[in-house]
């Protein structure tokens, strides 16, 4: 079967219900790839995203390869444009463009670590002892220096020995729950990127 | 942004100022080269260097570093002096009517009630007259000279072309050629619109600098029409959704005003924040305070914030000081902190002084990193030779670093710049253990609540009390979490049984356990959960609105009604009641947005205005404020009602051209720590003005570890200008020593035309330009962290430090 389909077309059809599937297991491919090799991106997986960068948010689309099943991890081998997003209409500049070599930077924080007092190097630790340590410096310093009434005997409840700055990059959904836990822990020195 | 990337296209008229869109922003730039090429429209720059910005402008203009409020007021000047404003506009939307109380005054620098002990302001002779009725008075012929556009008028009268040149150093051909074009908006058929960035924020008159375009485009009568607005471009990818949800200490998530310590109750601390109209009909729209503000403890604190209780408001942290981050690192600087949490942010690199902030964090007991990237802060107490040259054995601060996912392995939403927020899906997992902050945070909070349960503590009710609804406690789901702050009924919500019609039966308007549509069905007696009500209705009962993906413009202006969801109340272009005259017709026939249609507000985009609000009602079109009108004379402003030139606290002239008061060189209100003043250079020593600024090819300090983005600007470099090269003998590429009072930084100079010494005040000012992404962690070439350079002050408002104006020395390495 000879399809000829422009490449716009072409991601409509694989985004249309078949996503996941190579269009050439169903039996047709654009004539040009099949003669040559198969396309790169026929047996990627779709995913629409946003990049990180500035705040123009480019929409983006990140294809992964993998085929979904038990155990086989997704890898994301390519970012282009979205073509449909209203303001940059699947262009990138040179920031966006090269977002995958950022995804896949050879220095990602890749375990829990921790760099004992006065030492020279990091050591790893697992998450579980990361945390439980961290709460425990948490809560001690809490505990000692929380200021529940202030001199006219005002109920305060404000701890402010510790303190916290938010990411601009994190999503709405981790703003969110960080503002909410840090300030349910009486935090006030709480400060974000967006103020710089 | 008051409007959006893609409304950029409906402009007659673009000023690029405080910006560089075409290197910083590439691909929402391609608006304005849309509006260019479709509409004709003009393209203004005025930057200290010719940026790429500058390079497809048809007006470009120099501008000595820290001089943007001369210019601008030397633009209010030029419009009030020949006329050129949108009267009707003016009139009608702003408080240029309004009449100033009798004490206010200007003198050689200083705006009355200043102290100059403690560096502040009494604003007691600042505002309006208030009358017996309660409401402002007001001088319709704006002939008084007591009303706001005659003070206004008397305050810019001295920013003359003449002066605005000395102290700029733009030509005053170029600024008189700049300000006619700008004035030919003030026809009710024309628009400019303003893009800006930190180029204007970070200074220490950062917010009147946008404040004085404000006023230019209210007197232009720009605000809240389609091409118009002042547009403020921003940096990452979600800063506008975090500064929405608040992760500072001024403000509780919707920007609603956190509790302070002198707040002696909840019912004081309402009444503080909840707004009365200042004139007859307005919407005051603040006077729903208490309904936000309950909804969102009861988001928070759930079946324990009951009536009894006040909403637990006692469980909110009261706030005793200001905590922005220059204050937080001044604590710790000095031994005042124990603890810091550092989530996806990179102080080191990014906050002034690097020197005071390594010795802050020094000081620290201990330090939790959570990044995707391996961050200069997260290894502040490693050697790396004289690019961080430090004595790890020294440093007793234990650091936790905790790997974080980056956009691409995670689910959850985005908040454009033009308010809209996007949905996002996970791509893949994360490399190794990388887990997201929400996940992160939910874990740590999970154990500190179990540690308060089992073995007690200081105040543990608002840890154990906190709503914690979510399927997995340890991972809540990003949708569960947006449900949860665009809210929800929590009972039946039934009809206000209206006093005229006792008859009538209440009905049923939301059913409990109901998402919320919009904040207008918030509720002050508990019977509302909502976390933010500004994302109230981003997930509404027909889902979640953030994932919609119609990009169909039926009015051909850009207003993608049905793409995401835009704060607030999915309105695209705010105040846009303005895009309509007083009596609710267009003011331009070429650019239909909103009118009146005899018995509702109708058009293109959701009304920013009660909907049946008749024009002969006069209901002003900023609702947020009281006056229901926009404010030219802002008392809310730390340095003076109206914006006044002030040098950067590193000033390469010493004085102050617009006045002769040692005490008002630089800005009285803001706020400098003792040892910061101390650390400010003078031009004898240092004498070029210096700024930082961001390349095309580089965000941050992110992409220095992207192997692409290191190939195309591998290695850091300074710029200076040819007449500058030629006067200290540099040639490209020659390495060179850039020194600070605070710091130096070593780096190969590049040579350009872009930027040149200009004539200001009787002397040649000369500009150093230092891109600012390199460090020592990355893929690119290492090199030293450029705000080793910066000096520790910021805005008198924001807080925002000056990065873009101070003073330097260039020698040969």
């Amino acid at each position: 079967m000879d399809v000829k389909v422009s490449r716009r077309q072409f991601f409509k059809i694989s985004a249309g219900g078949m996503a996941g599937s190579s269009l050439a297991l169903l039996g047709y491919a654009p004539t040009a790839a099949a003669d040559v090799r198969s396309f790169k991106l026929a047996r990627t997986t779709e995913h629409r995203s946003t990049c990180p960068y500035c705040s123009v948010s480019c929409g983006l689309i990140m294809y992964t390869i993998g085929d979904k099943s038990k155990n086989i991890k997704p890898v994301i081998m390519h970012v282009e444009g979205d073509p449909d997003h209203p303001v940059n209409r699947g262009t990138l500049c040179p920031k966006g463009a090269g977002v995958l070599d950022m995804i896949h930077s050879p220095n990602r924080v890749k375990y829990p670590q921790v760099r004992e007092a006065g030492f020279s190097e990091w050591k790893r630790i697992s998450w579980e002892e990361a945390l439980t340590r961290i709460a425990k410096l948490m809560k001690e310093d809490r505990d000692a220096n929380f200021i529940e009434k202030n001199a006219a005997g005002t109920t305060v409840n404000r701890w402010n020995t510790t303190g916290f700055l938010a990411s601009s990059a994190s999503s709405n959904e981790s703003g969110y729950i960080s503002v909410k836990t840090m300030r349910a822990m009486g935090i006030v020195a709480l400060d974000t990127q967006a103020r710089i | 942004m008051t409007n959006s990337w893609v409304d950029i296209k409906n402009t007659d008229l673009v000023l690029i100022m405080g910006g560089n869109a075409a290197e910083a922003h590439p691909c929402g730039f391609k608006w304005v080269t849309e509006a260019m090429q479709t509409r004709k429209a003009k393209l203004i720059v005025v930057d200290p260097r010719f940026t790429r910005s500058a390079a497809v402008a048809d007006t470009y203009a120099p501008i000595r570093v820290g001089s943007d409020i001369a210019f601008l007021g030397g633009v209010i000047n030029y419009l009030l002096s020949i006329d050129k404003i949108h009267t009707e506009y003016v009139k009608a939307y702003t408080d240029a009517t309004f009449m100033t109380k009798e004490g206010y005054n200007f003198d050689n620098g200083f705006f009355s009630g200043y102290n100059a002990e403690k560096r502040v302001y009494d604003k007691a002779t600042w505002g309006y007259e208030v009358g017996k009725d309660g409401f402002v008075v007001v001088d319709e012929t704006m002939q008084d000279p007591r009303c706001v556009f005659q003070q206004m008028k008397k305050h810019y009268a001295r920013y003359t072309p003449e002066v605005v040149e000395k102290v700029t150093g733009t030509p005053k051909a170029s600024f008189l050629k700049i300000a006619e074009q700008m004035g030919a908006t003030s026809a009710p058929n024309k628009v400019m619109t303003i893009l800006y960035a930190l180029g204007w924020t970070e200074h220490s008159v950062g917010s009147q600098n946008i404040r004085t375009m404000a006023m230019i485009q209210l007197l232009l009568g720009n605000m809240g029409r389609p091409g118009g607005g002042v547009n403020a471009l921003r940096g990452h990818a979600n800063v506008q959704g975090i500064t929405d949800m608040c992760l500072y200490s001024d403000v509780l998530p919707g920007y609603l005003g956190a509790p302070l310590d002198r707040d002696t109750s909840r019912e004081e601390y309402l009444k503080r924040l909840t707004g009365k109209p200042l004139r007859p009909n307005q919407m005051a729209f603040t006077q729903n305070f208490p309904k936000w503000h309950t909804s969102q403890q009861k988001a928070w604190w759930g079946d324990a914030a009951t009536k009894d209780n006040d909403f637990a408001y006692d469980y909110l942290p009261k706030k005793d000081a200001a905590y922005d981050v220059l204050h937080m690192f001044e604590l710790m600087h000095q031994g005042k902190m124990n603890g810091f949490v550092c989530q996806g942010f990179n102080p080191l690199a990014a906050l002034p002084n690097k020197k005071k902030i390594t010795a802050a964090m020094s000081k620290l007991k201990y330090m939790v990193v959570a990044d995707p990237l391996e961050t200069e802060t997260s290894e502040f107490w490693k050697n790396f030779g004289p690019l961080n040259d430090v004595k790890p054995e020294e440093i007793k601060t234990t650091v936790f670093r905790l790997p974080t996912t980056t956009f691409a392995e995670e689910t959850g939403s985005f908040t454009n710049s033009s308010r809209t927020l996007q949905w996002k899906e996970k791509a893949a997992d994360a490399p190794g253990e990388g887990k997201p902050d929400s996940e992160i945070m939910a874990r740590l909070f999970v154990k500190i609540r179990e540690m308060y349960k089992k073995d007690g503590g200081k105040a543990p009710e608002p840890i154990v009390n906190l709503s914690w609804p979510y399927q997995v406690a340890d991972a809540p789901n990003p949708g569960e979490i947006m449900r949860e702050f665009s809210g929800r009924a929590l009972v039946d919500l039934m009809s206000i049984p209206d006093p005229k019609k006792p008859e009538e039966k209440p009905t049923l308007l939301v059913a409990g356990g109901t998402q919320l549509t919009a904040f207008a069905q918030l509720r002050d007696d508990g019977s509302t959960a909502c976390g933010n009500w500004l994302y109230c209705g981003s997930w509404s009962p027909a889902g979640n609105l953030t994932a919609r993906r119609d990009n169909s413009d039926p009015s051909g202006l850009g207003v993608f009604q049905n793409w995401g969801y835009s704060w607030p109340a999915n309105r695209r272009i705010l105040y846009n009641r303005a895009s309509a005259d007083p009596a609710g017709k267009h003011w331009d026939p070429s650019r239909k947005y909103l009118s009146w249609n005899g018995k509702a507000w109708a058009g293109v985009d959701v009304p920013d205005m009660r909907p049946n609000a008749a024009p002969e009602e006069n209901v002003g079109p900023f609702i947020m404020n009281p006056e229901g009108v926009a404010r030219l004379h802002a008392i809310g402003m730390a340095e003076g009602p109206f914006p006044e030139h002030y040098e950067p606290f590193e000033t390469p002239l010493g004085v102050n051209p617009m006045n002769t008061n040692p005490k008002a060189i630089s800005n009285p209100a803001a706020r400098v720590y003792k040892g910061d003043m101390e650390a400010f250079g003078k031009a004898a020593e240092f004498p070029y003005a210096a700024t930082t600024y961001r390349l095309t090819e580089h965000q941050h300090y992110w992409t220095k570890h992207s192997r692409s983005n290191a190939i195309v600007q591998p290695a850091p470099f300074v710029e200076i200008g040819e007449d500058l090269a030629k006067e200290k003998g540099f040639k490209n590429g020659d390495m060179v020593k850039v020194k600070s009072n605070r710091g130096e930084v070593k780096a190969a100079v590049v040579v350009t035309k872009r930027m040149k010494g200009l004539n200001v005040n009787g002397k040649v000012v000369h500009t150093v330009g230092i891109p600012i992404h390199w460090g020592f962690k990355g893929v690119t070439q290492n090199g030293y962290l450029a705000n080793s350079l910066t000096p520790y002050v910021g805005d008198a408002n924001s807080q925002t430090p000056e990065y873009k104006a101070f003073l330097v020395n260039i020698e040969k390495a």
